[in-house]
C-alpha cells in the first residue's frame, strides 16, 4: 500500500510494523514528530508497547537498555545534542551486544544553535559499535529501520538508523508500506535468550569488573562481528534488495562521486547534467557508514574520486574522505560542503563537479 | 511496623564470603540484609561505586542476585526499562536500584524523572556522606563541616536531605534506615516490596576509611548517630511515621551526647565547640520538621 508520509513518520509506521514492544524518548528538533506519532498509536493501541516520557536522552536510552536487557524489542530516536547528551549510553549499549534500533534524525552540533542537518552528530558514533546507516528518503528510513532490527537481532549489535533533519524528516513523499503479514514473516518475535538473560533467580553479572583481557575479546568480536553485517543486509530477506551502498550510473564512470544523505538525490541530478553533456561521471553512494563498504570503494576502477560529505574533524578534514583514501585505489578528492545546514542544491553540484573533473576545485564549498 | 526476628531470617547468602569490601563495609552489612529481606526477587542495578568493587572481578562475582553494572547517572532509567520487560514477559521481581550518595548526585534527574513517573523499582541509596570510592570527595549529602578530600578544611555547605526531597516527590514509599539496625532495614524493605511503584530508602552507612574509625565500630557509630539524634529514622507508607527506635530521641534528653558521635570519627577531629554547638542547633531544627511532617503528613 502507498501512503504519504514524512521520514519521520515512516520511521514510526517501521517500528510500529516490527511491533516494537518498549519505546522511551525525549523529545529534540527535529526528531520530535516520531515519538510524538508512536506515542499516539501507543495511546490508541495501534502499538501494544509501553511508551515512558524520560527526563533526558540519557534515561532515554538507559530505559531501552534495561527493557533490551530484559529481552524486549526497544526503540528510541534522537538528535544532535540529544545524541551527544545520551553518549555515554551510546557506548554501553553498543559493549553489551544488545539490539536495540535508534532513529538520528541528523542536525548540526552547536553552538551557534542550528536544527538544520549535517552529517557530524551520526559519525561521533563511528567508533562505539553501532551500526550506522544513512537513509536517502522517506522510503530508504522506513525500510532501514525494519532491516534495523532485523540485523541486530542477529548480530546482536545496536543499528542507527540516520535520516536528514527535515529535508527527509519532515518531508512528505510516497512510501510503499508492506502488508504486516510480510513484515511478521520477516521479523519474528524477538528471541529472549540472547544476547544474555537478565532475570529473577538467575545469578549472573553483567557489565561489571572483568579481566582486561575480557574487555579486549569484546572489542575484537564485535570488530569481527561487524564485519558480517554486509552479509546479512544483503541476504535479510527483505520485501526490497539492499546493499550498503547505492551505485548510480557507475558502471562506466571515469568520475565516481561518493557521498551518503538526502542531498545525494540533487546530485544524482546534477550526474545527469553532466552525463548529458558527455562526462562518464557516477555515484556511490554510502547507504553504511559501519560496516564500512570498504570493498565496494576498492573495487572502484576509475580515473579519480570525489568525495562531497556535510561534517568535518577539525585538524583532519573529511571524516569519509579520510576513510575513503585508505581504501581506495584511485586519487581521492575532498570536500566539504553543507555543514550548519547550508543549502547545496543542483547548480551548486553541477558546477562542482565540473570543476572536479577539470581538477579546479577546492576542499572546502562555502 | 512488622517485627523481624534474627532467628527467622534466612541463611541463604546472596552476598558471598571472600567478597572484596573493605573490613567493617556499610554496604556490606546492607547487601546482606538486602539478600534476607527480599532473597530470589532482587534484580540489582549498580551504578559505578564502592559496589562496583564488592560485586567481584574478573570472572568471579559475589552476588547470588542477578546485577547489571550501568553507567553512573543511569540506573534508575535502567530499573525502568527492566522492570517493563519483567511485567510484559511475566516475569516476578523487582528491579532494585543500589547505589551511592555519588550515584544519587550525578543521577538526580534520572531518580527524579522515575520518582516522578512511579516507575516500579525499589532505589536504596547506601549513604556513606562522601564519594568513598575515588577517595573520600566531597558529596551533596557529606555532612556540614566534615573532611574529605576535595574540602580538607571541613564542607562550607549543609548536606542535602535526599528521603525529603523524594517524599516531596510524592514517592509511594520513602524511609530513612540504619545499618546500625537492620532488622529495621529488613522491615522496612519488606514493606516496600509489597507496595506497587516507586520506593525510596535513605540507608545511612558510616564508613572506616572515609570517616575515620575503627572497622570494628561501624554498628556502633551508625546506632550513635541515630541516638544522638543525627539520623533521623522515618518511614512513609501513606502516612509519616516516625520509627519506633528514633521515637525516644524526640525528645532531647533521652539524646546520646553528639560529641560522643563526633569525637570518634576523625572528619569531625578539627570541630570547635562552637562547631558543634552549631550542628547541635542545626540537629534540633531537623527534628522540628521531622515532627511537624509526623503531625500533618
Amino acid at each position: 500500500m502507498k501512503k504519504v508520509l514524512t521520514g519521520n513518520y515512516a520511521v514510526a509506521e517501521a517500528v510500529k510494523m516490527a511491533k516494537a514492544e518498549f519505546i522511551a524518548a525525549y523529545p529534540i528538533t527535529p526528531q520530535t514528530t516520531i515519538v510524538e506519532r508512536l506515542a499516539e498509536m501507543v495511546e490508541k493501541g495501534e502499538l501494544n508497547a509501553e511508551f515512558v516520557r524520560v527526563e533526558s536522552e540519557h534515561s532515554a536510552l538507559a530505559a531501552v537498555y534495561g527493557a533490551s536487557a530484559g529481552g524486549l524489542r526497544a526503540f528510541t530516536a534522537t538528535s544532535s545534542h540529544g545524541l551527544l547528551y545520551m553518549y555515554e549510553m551510546c557506548w554501553w549499549v553498543a559493549n553489551s551486544r544488545l539490539p536495540v534500533v535508534m532513529a538520528l534524525v541528523t542536525r548540526t552540533i552547536g553552538p551557534p544553535w542550528n536544527i538544520h542537518t549535517d552529517h557530524t552528530d551520526l559519525l561521533t558514533l563511528r567508533d562505539s559499535g553501532w551500526i550506522l546507516a544513512m537513509s536517502e528518503n522517506a522510503q530508504e528510513a522506513f525500510d532501514l529501520t525494519l532491516i534495523g532490527f532485523k540485523v541486530a537481532e542477529q548480530i546482536d549489535l545496536p543499528f542507527a538508523v540516520g535520516l536528514d533533519g527535515f529535508q527527509v524528516s519532515h518531508t512528505a513523499e510516497v512510501v510503499d508500506i508492506p502488508e504486516q503479514s510480510e513484515i511478521d514473516r520477516f521479523l519474528p518475535e524477538r528471541r529472549r535468550d540472547k544476547p544474555f538473560v537478565i532475570e529473577p533467580g538467575n545469578p549472573i553479572t553483567v557489565g561489571g569488573l572483568t579481566a582486561n583481557e575480557c574487555a579486549m575479546m569484546l572489542r575484537h568480536d564485535m570488530n569481527k562481528d561487524m564485519e558480517k553485517v554486509g552479509d546479512l543486509v544483503r541476504n535479510a530477506g527483505y520485501i526490497r534488495d539492499y546493499d550498503l551502498v547505492e551505485r548510480y550510473r557507475l558502471d562506466d564512470a571515469e568520475y565516481v562521486v561518493i557521498m551518503m544523505g538526502a542531498w545525494c538525490g540533487d546530485a544524482k541530478e546534477a550526474i545527469d547534467i553532466l552525463r548529458n553533456d558527455g562526462v562518464q561521471i557516477g555515484m556511490l553512494r554510502l547507504r553504511f557508514v559501519r560496516p564500512f563498504p570498504a570493498e565496494e570503494i576498492a573495487k572502484l576502477d576509475c580515473r579519480k574520486i570525489l568525495v562531497v560529505e556535510r561534517d568535518c574533524s577539525i585538524g583532519k578534514g573529511g571524516i569519509i574522505a579520510t576513510e575513503v583514501k585508505s581504501v581506495a585505489s584511485s586519487p581521492v578528492q575532498s570536500v566539504m560542503a553543507g555543514l550548519g545546514g547550508v543549502d547545496v542544491g543542483v547548480e551548486d553540484f553541477v558546477s562542482m563537479f565540473r570543476g572536479f573533473v577539470k581538477g579546479e576545485l577546492g576542499e572546502w564549498w562555502l | 511496623m512488622v517485627v523481624v526476628r534474627i532467628k527467622d531470617l534466612p541463611k541463604e547468602k546472596f552476598l558471598l564470603p571472600g567478597n572484596t569490601s573493605c573490613q567493617g563495609c556499610p554496604h556490606a552489612l546492607g547487601l546482606k540484609a538486602l539478600g534476607m529481606a527480599l532473597g530470589d526477587d532482587v534484580v540489582l542495578i549498580v551504578p559505578a561505586g564502592c559496589t562496583t568493587i564488592i560485586a567481584g572481578s574478573r570472572d568471579k562475582s559475589a552476588f547470588k542476585f542477578p546485577c547489571l553494572h550501568v553507567p553512573f547517572a543511569s540506573a534508575p532509567a535502567v530499573a525502568t526499562g527492566l522492570g517493563s520487560a519483567f511485567k510484559r514477559l511475566g516475569k516476578k521481581g523487582i528491579p532494585v536500584v543500589w547505589m551511592g550518595d555519588g550515584g544519587s548526585d550525578i543521577g538526580f534527574a534520572t531518580l527524579s524523572g522515575a520518582c516522578v513517573r512511579k516507575d516500579d523499582m525499589i532505589v536504596i541509596v547506601s549513604d556513606n556522606e562522601a564519594y568513598m570510592n575515588t577517595g573520600i570527595q566531597t558529596s551533596g549529602t557529606t555532612f556540614w563541616k566534615a573532611k574529605t578530600t576535595t574540602s580538607p578544611m571541613g564542607k562550607r555547605e549543609e548536606k542535602k536531605d535526599l528521603a525529603l526531597i523524594m517524599l516531596m516527590h510524592k514517592a509511594d514509599y520513602v524511609a530513612t534506615a540504619s545499618v546500625g539496625y537492620v532488622q529495621d532495614f529488613i522491615s522496612k524493605l519488606r514493606k516496600a516490596s509489597e507496595i506497587d511503584g516507586f520506593r525510596f530508602i535513605h540507608l545511612h552507612s558510616p564508613c572506616p576509611p572515609g570517616w575515620g574509625f575503627d572497622s570494628s565500630e561501624t554498628v556502633e557509630i551508625a546506632r550513635l548517630a541515630v541516638k544522638c539524634g543525627a539520623w533521623i529514622l522515618w518511614e512513609f507508607d501513606g502516612k509519616f511515621k516516625i520509627s519506633p527506635i528514633s521515637k525516644p530521641y524526640a525528645d532531647k534528653a533521652k539524646r546520646a551526647p553528639l560529641t560522643e558521635y563526633l569525637r570518634k570519627q576523625r572528619r569531625f577531629r578539627h570541630l570547635s565547640d562552637e562547631d558543634i554547638a552549631e550542628i547541635e542547633r542545626r540537629i534540633d531544627e531537623q527534628w522540628k520538621v521531622i515532627l511537624a511532617l509526623e503531625s500533618v503528613f
